[in-house]
């Protein structure tokens, strides 16, 4: 008889704070994620080893397969576009070199908790660490990537000054965008299916609307021209290639880029918090 | 402190079609005027009206049919699924073992899949590998933790599952049925081993199908029936409802004697 008590209904009322909607556990989901860093570090860098597993080159094959492409593109849109080789090699490079970052936040931000479907609906974890381990693990190909801009360096002597530092802010805030944007999408894509198809194609287009096999020097280099520029500037992924790739390889660096970027961050995680706190519990019920 | 207050809760599981699911419903339903305010998606209760309380060295069995919401009360209890209706708060560390094979890459070495799971179950790589040698010894897998997962057998991933959770000492341990794959030398052992964590660690769940497991790790019961509590209680009382019979009358004569040292695990004592 005894041992029933301890099963029925909890004798107190349940306790304020409780519901699954709130911003506290929100935050609490992000912080928690954070703090198990250990993890998502470890996973993320898994994943890299995981997909050369066996190759000889391994990982090493990021940076190569990478190399191959900008230098093909590279010489042929120089010809294209009459650029020098000088000018248009490091800006195609290092345009491609922070798309693919953005580019593999996005996409595969759609699949990032279908894909661990196993993982959620068997060990409690927080939505985050799914987040973290994917930026993290975008980042070490950013990271084999760069590799290539120190060659192109070596090579083309880009003519950067001190003001090249304003790279570390650009590529840390590019980063943080990249948590938003997973989380968002990733939730948004786990509800409706369609989702990552429509990304995926809009992502595809994006590619070649964005200022990266063209530059915004090229297209207004003719009379009359000028106002091509408005392109790029609609295009809110450009000003993201901008204050990453204009410091790098020696442009003149544009405050408004950063304005907007800045701009598109605070509005990304406000709506990606909102999404978290009204829509996180419900997440392993969609998967 | 360790314990589950589940109040009210419910589960209801939305079932999106290929069509419910896609945006174009969303959207174009909208636009297209009303078609009744009542919810579009099926739902299916999985878990409704659960209320249940359980404090530091609760040891409940979970019995009922195929789909009658055990699994999904597991995870309730976990912590996956947050309660749709109602609420529920968990405190302390859990450890859930539901699918063994999930979570483990069958490309990487077992040793690896240790430090991955125990990650995941809240514990960091230094403590992993202090407990590398206990899980190799317990799990008698031996110079196989450094092959990859692939070359394992299914009974060798489930040693290796048991092996880290059993490991960790976790505060709550959330087990569901599914260790059958393992021979009994083993399954003793891993017998041995949860009834001495048990005593250490603060709450136990356990789905099975097993009256003999039950009987030795478990004192209380509850039985679920279509998505809802259909009694709870002492294990012996419990499973006597349950199956319409004493489970433990045939039993006594060859296993009861073992356990008369202990008779807490038949539920004739208090908590």
């Amino acid at each position: 008889m005894q041992p029933t008590s301890t099963l029925t209904a909890p004798s107190e009322p349940p306790p304020p704070g409780t519901s699954s909607r709130s911003f506290t556990r929100a935050f609490r989901d992000l912080s928690t994620g954070f703090h198990h860093r250990e993890l998502w570090l470890h996973l993320g860098w898994q994943d890299i080893k995981q997909r050369y597993r066996r190759s000889v080159l391994g990982p090493l094959w990021i940076t190569i397969s990478m190399g191959m492409m900008v230098t093909g593109l590279g010489v042929l849109y120089s010809q294209l576009l009459d650029s020098p080789l000088s000018l248009k090699l490091p800006h195609l490079a290092v345009g491609f070199i922070i798309w693919n970052f953005i580019r593999g936040c996005v996409t595969e931000g759609t699949e990032v908790f279908i894909a661990n479907e196993g993982l959620m609906k068997q060990l409690p974890a927080p939505l985050s660490v799914h987040i973290f381990r994917l930026v993290w693990r975008q980042t070490l190909f950013f990271l084999h990537n760069l590799v290539i801009y120190f060659i192109l360096l070596a090579i083309f002597w880009m003519p950067i000054d001190w003001s090249v530092i304003t790279v570390l802010p650009a590529t840390a805030l590019i980063a943080v965008n990249g948590v938003w944007v997973a989380l968002l999408f990733g939730v948004a894509s786990t509800r409706f299916r369609d989702i990552p198809p429509v990304v995926e194609s809009i992502m595809t287009m994006a590619l070649f609307m964005s200022p990266i096999t063209w530059g915004v020097f090229e297209i207004t280099q003719k009379p009359n021209t000028a106002w091509r520029a408005i392109f790029a500037d609609i295009n809110p992924l450009s000003h993201y290639i901008a204050i990453f790739r204009d410091p790098l390889i020696g442009f003149d660096q544009h405050f408004y880029h950063w304005v907007v970027v800045l701009g598109l961050t605070v509005v990304g995680w406000a709506l990606a918090l909102v999404v978290l706190r009204n829509y996180r519990a419900r997440v392993p019920y969609w998967v | 402190m360790v314990s589950i207050d589940v109040w009210n809760a419910a589960v209801d599981f939305p079932i999106f079609d290929a069509k419910s699911r896609s945006l174009k419903k969303a959207v174009l339903g909208k636009t297209g005027g009303k078609i009744g305010t009542e919810s579009k998606v099926p739902i299916i209760e999985a878990l409704h009206d659960i209320n249940l309380s359980l404090s530091h060295g609760d040891r409940m069995a979970l019995v009922g049919h195929n789909g009658a919401g055990k699994s999904t009360l597991l995870r309730l209890l976990a912590g996956i699924y947050e309660p749709t209706r109602g609420s529920a708060r968990v405190e302390g560390k859990v450890a859930p073992v539901f699918d063994l094979g999930v979570g483990m890459d069958p490309e990487i070495s077992g040793y690896e899949n240790i430090i991955i799971r125990g990650l995941f179950l809240g514990m960091n790589r230094r403590e992993m590998e202090r407990r590398m040698d206990s899980i190799a010894e317990f799990t008698e897998l031996g110079d196989y933790l450094s092959m990859p997962l692939r070359t394992y057998s299914t009974g060798m991933r489930v040693r290796l599952a048991l092996g880290v959770v059993t490991s960790i000492d976790p505060e709550i341990l959330v087990l569901d049925e599914g260790l059958g794959a393992v021979d009994a030398d083993f399954l003793e052992k891993v017998r041995d081993r949860l009834k001495e964590m048990v005593q250490r660690s603060g709450i136990l769940v356990f789905a099975s199908h097993s009256d003999e497991f039950l009987l030795e790790l478990c004192d209380t019961a509850l039985w679920m029936h279509e998505g809802g509590i259909k009694e709870a209680g002492p294990l012996r009382e419990v499973l006597t409802h349950y199956k319409g019979r004493d489970p433990f009358e045939h039993l006594s004569s060859e296993a009861h004697g073992e356990h008369e040292d202990s008779p807490a695990t038949i539920g004739s004592e208090e908590a």
